[in-house]
């Protein structure tokens, strides 16, 4: 028998669990400065707020909004945070491994180093990608498709203070005990209680779970609202490509979390229950996770990019000033990846041991997504084509993408060949692959899904100059990052390394390092882009709510919306809505406005997000009393929350029309 | 699906009288997908005891474990709960309180004895030594069948509080759609059990 | 510089960033995954390039395409045809579905071929280039063990074991089995062949030879831990003296790796040095795979047979330390990996889903 399988659970005390003292990392003088650093920052915050009584206006019209407008910016805001996190932990990386040659430690010790690709792996994906595509998905969805709110508006904010919820527990983490040492996908038997027997592996268990309800949710809920609540004359054919690929996305959510639900809870009761699923004893069988966590874990990589294939499909056509080419094609490659998807998670795992029939299948089924992939990249190709392309910063972002992600693209297919990820799988050039096609992929798409719907959230445009240095700065950056990881890959240097003995690896390190630094420079000019575009809002105003003469939907309301987006429910013809009204003189009507029926807020979803925090960290310290308290709290709120059957009110009309009024005579300003 | 009429006059850009969304349409759409999640749990659980179900560990296996007839009651216990349930549906499409809720309650009553047979099971199988921690197969057997005793619980708890709904608020439109909500829950319950029961148990017995 | 040359194409893909790739940075460092020293891994690296350039022919048409595109139709370019409701053409749809389609189809063929000939479990059926294995060649056999946090390698053929230090005489075919002691491993020297994973409770298996005798590189390449940055090895391709040499020195070895040892062994430490024993209890790796070398606990494969109610379930626990009785084979697996390779990759049997000692276990077993 292995030895280090012997569970050896600390002494638990009924009040504290098995929280101590020493939990408290006050020996890592780097977690400590962060600490302070976060503590006084948190400090200013929270005073700044009181002293410009700013608690009440964010609870009445944010924490407890069902907006669905308002929740898809929280959700980019809680994605732009967690970057700034994810991204401190990639700095760490980076240094680390470019200082830790010829006998030198680097600075940081295994227990260290070890969560840090850890957290960063988890932070990035769950709780900075999937925020940002769930708030895009929720801020335009409704708008594209001419709705006043989603379908369930109270689960919205519930969602997203789920999502919230994870992503603090995952905070706590860091100043509280540890996080995993596992890597992102926390692999028995090393995440079984024998080989990591601390409270890091459940930390990454209850955030994951808590933040995965929200997410499975949400996906519910923008099916139903995408398949039941498109305005008249908008069949299927006629949606916006991006409501395509935000509903086959949400088709992956709802199809793909409850596989990483289950397999997650079976793991937690390996550590908590002392069950045998993944234990190397009593016919428990690790590679039953591997298998069951890869079969969620493809899926989430196309529902992170198929809403940025969307977004692209936006910006390229509208700032080619052109239809999109090829929508139809678009549509199919959209459903036949989302299909696809589910054929092909053992690409992960070549290297364990299946046969060699198996391998090719799943290789071939691989290369096989690479075609209706293809397909969309010519198809923005020709949708430049005879356009008249304008390189405004979204655009600017496409084309990086465009380029980027063709060759990420090839070395992924390149690792779909079994014998070809016999030498690759698992090293530097595996790791540039993903964050490759990731942040060519995903990130550049959001900053240019940002930089192109920042006017309509906020009625004036981004700032070009820091927008411009924030683009060169993240994307020469991220070649100088990932290009020597490729190198690095080809000269077998494995991943989550933290040391190494052959200095002929250095140089590459530093130039990825330095890459890094450029990044970081990106990150902050993104920073100082939305501060600058702020303080001068007045300059960068918007009028009109078309600043890009858009194509659809969105663009034909005022910017910000209004709460209920439309005042007339709109009627559609085309696929590029609002081009086609404007080609055939559409005039906005000014009167004869409804009263309009509106959700209610609810401090609800914030109080459930609540109890779920007390009730995870409860779990991941053992203690149980706060664990059964929290419990019977969430139950007892959300069955109280039945009883209210008041859950919406009207807009008067009279006010409708002030607010209309308003942006007739802001039209007619901008007119002369 | 959106609008009653889709209209054809090109150059209309508004519908004259404003479409309405009754509160609650997607509802029944938003339920169904997400019990096809759940019903995506329970598929990994099964697949789980595929490949779990025969790793005995040298400990006991279900021949030596499993009770037939005391399955055989409790199955009958749960379908049972369906029956009266779908009795209360027809009472409450017949806008009759008393019966919705008299049937409601039996259906509770079925359920209440499903959940006790099993914590019964449960108990005794532990007792023997034969706990989820002896081997996988066990691990696999009570995770499955616990978690199904688990989506009955909760049903039941739902079971109740709409009952003090319906009391208080009558046959309401609200209260008619979680009624059919949790109906198509406890139905899809009752489906997962007829797994459970043919591929658990009859087929265990077999092995 | 011969690295640098001979991955030329491999790197193409990097010059569409001139900024970067610099050749003289590259012919300075050692592509060991471009420019191998075993016949294994110089095939595989063969098949990179090969779907590199492959890929290459639609990849750069695409960029330069994009770069085109973006500058003619530069909306400050009123030179340029501009048609706003241009969005269909049949010819161009199918062109766009048909090129990486054929792409795809020459890529899968040789992809069918790659994986069934390079196969971990299939004995290699060359030694290099034009030379087949000679038909009276015995392969090495060891049986590869990753501890916490280093490799024991044991030698059955010599009856010794070394930790963290491995060698072969240079063109002798190496049959690798191997499995974990407690987490999931990867054993990786990228100059001999690709990798393969090490794991516990399960054996696999690796083919490969060495071509040319020198001091290599190995480690685990999949994270188990935190000692896993110095979880490596050497390894030794030696010429057929230099063999011989090294397996008498560690004959030599008054220590021997009984199950005690290994025990003590197995503990986790980090940065271990290289240990040898002159000789290794019998069935050690038998008895690894299977959690049973501490004494008298019950061997897995033995489990499965009771859980299977095989009649001979306990034949291989009464002495404890009889020699290899029926192995697992593989994690999914079960029968294939042995005999003469055949001809044709389709005729190679293929493991399927069943468990581990598939074969010895009666197959009415439901699921």
């Amino acid at each position: 028998m292995a030895l280090p399988m012997t569970p050896s659970i600390p002494t638990v005390s009924p009040i504290l669990g098995r929280f101590t003292i020493e939990a408290l990392p006050l020996h890592e003088p780097i977690v400590v400065a962060t600490f302070v650093a976060v503590a006084l920052g948190g400090a200013a915050l929270l005073g700044a707020l009181t002293w410009f009584k700013l608690w009440g206006y964010l609870w009445k019209e944010w924490f407890t909004t069902v907006d669905h407008k308002r929740i898809g910016i929280m959700y980019m805001i809680l994605g732009i945070v967690m970057l700034l996190r994810g991204f401190s932990d990639a700095i760490m990386m980076r240094a680390q491994q470019a200082m830790a040659f010829n006998g030198s430690e680097g600075y940081l010790n295994a227990h260290h180093y070890d969560q840090v690709f850890t957290a960063h792996g988890v932070i990035m994906i769950f709780f900075v990608a999937m925020p940002i595509v769930t708030g895009l998905m929720n801020y335009v969805v409704p708008l594209q498709i001419g709705a006043r709110d989603v379908s369930f508006p109270f689960l919205n904010n519930f969602s997203f203070w789920m999502t919230g919820a994870g992503a603090a527990i995952v905070m706590m983490s860091l100043f509280v005990g540890e996080f995993a040492q596992t890597g992102w996908l926390a692999m028995p038997p090393l995440s079984g209680i024998g080989a990591s027997p601390g409270v890091g592996v459940d930390y990454y268990i209850w955030s994951l779970q808590i933040a995965g309800i929200g997410t499975l949710l949400s996906g519910v809920n923008l099916i139903a609202t995408i398949v039941k609540m498109r305005a008249p004359g908008m069949s299927m054919m006629k949606m916006p490509i991006f409501c395509w690929t935000a509903l086959c996305t949400n088709i992956l959510i709802v199809a793909a979390f409850p596989v990483l639900t289950a397999v997650l809870a079976l793991l937690s009761l390996d550590r908590y229950a002392d069950t045998a699923f993944f234990t190397n004893t009593l016919g428990g069988n690790p590679m039953m996770y591997v298998n069951l966590i890869w079969i969620w874990g493809h899926p989430e990589v196309y529902i992170l990019i198929l809403p940025m294939f969307g977004v692209f499909s936006e910006v390229v056509s509208t700032f080619s000033g052109k239809r999109l080419f090829g929508y139809t094609s678009m549509v199919y490659a959209t459903l036949v990846i989302t299909v696809l998807a589910y054929l092909v998670w053992l690409h992960h795992f070549f290297t364990m041991g299946s046969g060699a029939s198996v391998n090719s299948f799943f290789g071939i089924t691989t290369m096989i997504i690479s075609i209706p992939t293809g397909a969309k990249i010519f198809n923005w190709l020709f949708t430049m084509y005879r356009g008249r392309v304008r390189f405004e910063l979204p655009m600017m972002w496409s084309v990086a993408f465009m380029i980027t992600f063709t060759l990420g693209g090839m070395t992924g297919v390149l690792l779909a060949v079994p014998p070809a990820d016999f030498v690759l799988h698992n090293s530097l050039f595996l790791v540039a692959h993903f964050h490759n096609v990731i942040i060519g992929g995903v990130l550049f798409g959001a900053f240019a899904a940002i930089n192109y719907w920042w006017p309509k959230a906020f009625g004036f445009k981004l700032n070009q100059f820091w927008g411009k240095v924030s683009f060169w700065f993240w994307v020469i950056g991220f070649y100088f990052a990932f290009m020597p990881l490729y190198v690095l890959g080809l000269m077998g240097v494995t991943r989550r390394l933290r040391t190494f003995d052959d200095p002929s690896l250095q140089i590459w390190f530093i130039i990825a390092g330095f890459g890094a630094f450029l990044v970081a420079i990106g990150i902050g000019a993104m920073l100082m882009q939305f501060y600058v575009s702020i303080r001068d809002r007045e300059q960068l105003r918007d009028p009109t709510g078309d600043p890009w003469n858009g194509r659809t939907l969105e663009w034909s309301t005022s910017s910000p919306p209004p709460d209920y987006n439309f005042a007339f429910t709109p009627v559609i013809h085309d696929n590029d809505a609002w081009w086609d009204m404007k080609a055939r003189g559409y005039q906005r009507p000014v009167n004869g406005y409804a009263d309009i029926h509106m959700p209610s807020n609810t401090g609800t979803g914030m109080i459930l997000g609540g109890l779920s925090v007390a009730f995870g960290v409860a779990m991941i310290w053992y203690v149980w009393w706060l664990a059964a308290l929290a419990f019977v709290g969430i139950l007892a709120v959300a069955i109280g929350h039945t009883f209210n059957y008041k859950r919406d009110f009207h807009i008067p009309a009279t006010e409708v029309t002030a607010i209309e009024d308003a942006r007739t005579a802001r039209l007619v300003g901008a007119a002369a | 699906m959106t609008a009653p009429v889709v209209p054809l006059d090109r150059d209309q850009f508004h519908l004259a009288e404003e479409p309405h969304h009754p509160e609650g349409s997607s509802t029944m759409l938003g339920f169904w997908l997400y019990l096809m999640s759940d019903c995506l749990i329970f598929a990994m659980l099964f697949a789980t005891y595929g490949v779990l179900g025969t790793s005995y560990a040298g400990g006991p296996g279900p021949k030596e474990l499993f009770e037939l007839p005391l399955v055989a009651v409790n199955t009958a216990m749960l379908l049972f709960s369906s029956i009266t349930y779908g009795f209360a549906m027809l009472s409450m499409t017949e806008g009759r309180r008393g019966a919705t809720q008299g049937w409601l309650a039996v259906t509770a009553l079925f359920g209440l004895a499903f959940i006790g047979i099993e914590l019964y099971e449960f108990t005794h199988l532990i007792m023997e030594g034969a706990g989820p921690q002896r081997s996988a197969f066990l691990s696999s057997f009570f995770t499955l069948v616990g978690t199904h005793g688990l989506h009955v619980t909760f049903g039941l708890i739902w079971l109740v509080v709409l009952m003090v709904q319906v009391q208080m608020k009558g046959l309401i439109p609200a209260n008619r759609r979680r009624l059919m909500c949790l109906s198509l829950f406890w139905h899809f319950l009752d489906v997962v059990w007829i797994g459970v029961f043919t591929f658990v148990y009859l087929m265990g017995m077999l092995r | 510089m011969r690295a640098a040359l001979r991955s030329r194409p491999a790197h193409t893909a990097l010059h569409v960033i001139p900024a970067l790739a610099t050749l003289t940075l590259l012919g300075g460092c050692d592509m060991v995954v471009m420019n191998p020293m075993g016949d294994v891994a110089l095939q595989q690296r063969n098949l990179v390039i090969f779907a590199t350039v492959l890929m290459l022919t639609i990849v750069i048409p695409v960029i330069a395409l994009v770069g085109i595109f973006a500058w003619k139709y530069r909306a400050g370019n009123k030179e340029a045809r501009y048609e706003p409701d241009w969005d269909h053409s049949t010819q161009l749809e199918l062109l766009i579905w048909a090129a990486p389609l054929l792409i795809v189809i020459c890529l899968g063929a040789v992809t069918w071929t790659g994986a069934h000939l390079l196969d971990p479990y299939r004995p290699i059926g060359r030694i290099a280039k034009g030379r087949p294995v000679p038909a009276d060649a015995k392969p090495l056999e060891v049986q590869v063990v990753a501890l916490d946090w280093k490799w024991l390698f044991i030698y059955p053929e010599y009856g010794f074991a070394t930790v963290n230090q491995l060698a072969a005489p240079v063109d002798r075919p190496i049959e690798f089995r191997l499995t974990s002691s407690s987490v999931m491993n990867a054993f990786y020297v990228p100059t001999l062949a690709g990798m393969i994973y090490a794991m516990p409770t399960m054996e696999t298996k690796l083919h490969a030879v060495i071509n040319r005798p020198g001091n290599y590189a190995g480690f685990s390449s999949n994270y188990s831990g935190a000692g896993f940055s110095q979880m490596r090895f050497r390894f030794y391709g030696m010429t057929d003296a230099g063999f011989t040499a090294w397996v008498a020195r560690n004959q030599a070895s008054a220590t021997p790796l009984t199950r005690a040892n290994y025990l003590t062994l197995e503990k986790p430490t980090v940065n271990a040095p290289v240990m040898r024993f002159g000789r290794v209890a019998p069935g050690l790796f038998h008895a690894i795979v299977n959690h049973c070398v501490i004494a008298g606990s019950v061997c897995m494969s033995s489990m499965m047979k009771m859980d299977a109610a095989d009649p001979s379930a306990m034949a291989d626990e009464k002495g404890r330390a009889t020699p290899i009785g029926p192995r697992p084979q593989s994690p999914l697996t079960s029968t294939d990996a042995g005999g003469p390779p055949p001809a044709n990759p389709a005729a190679i049997p293929q493991r399927g889903p069943s468990s581990p000692d598939a074969q010895h276990i009666p197959a009415k077993r439901p699921l």
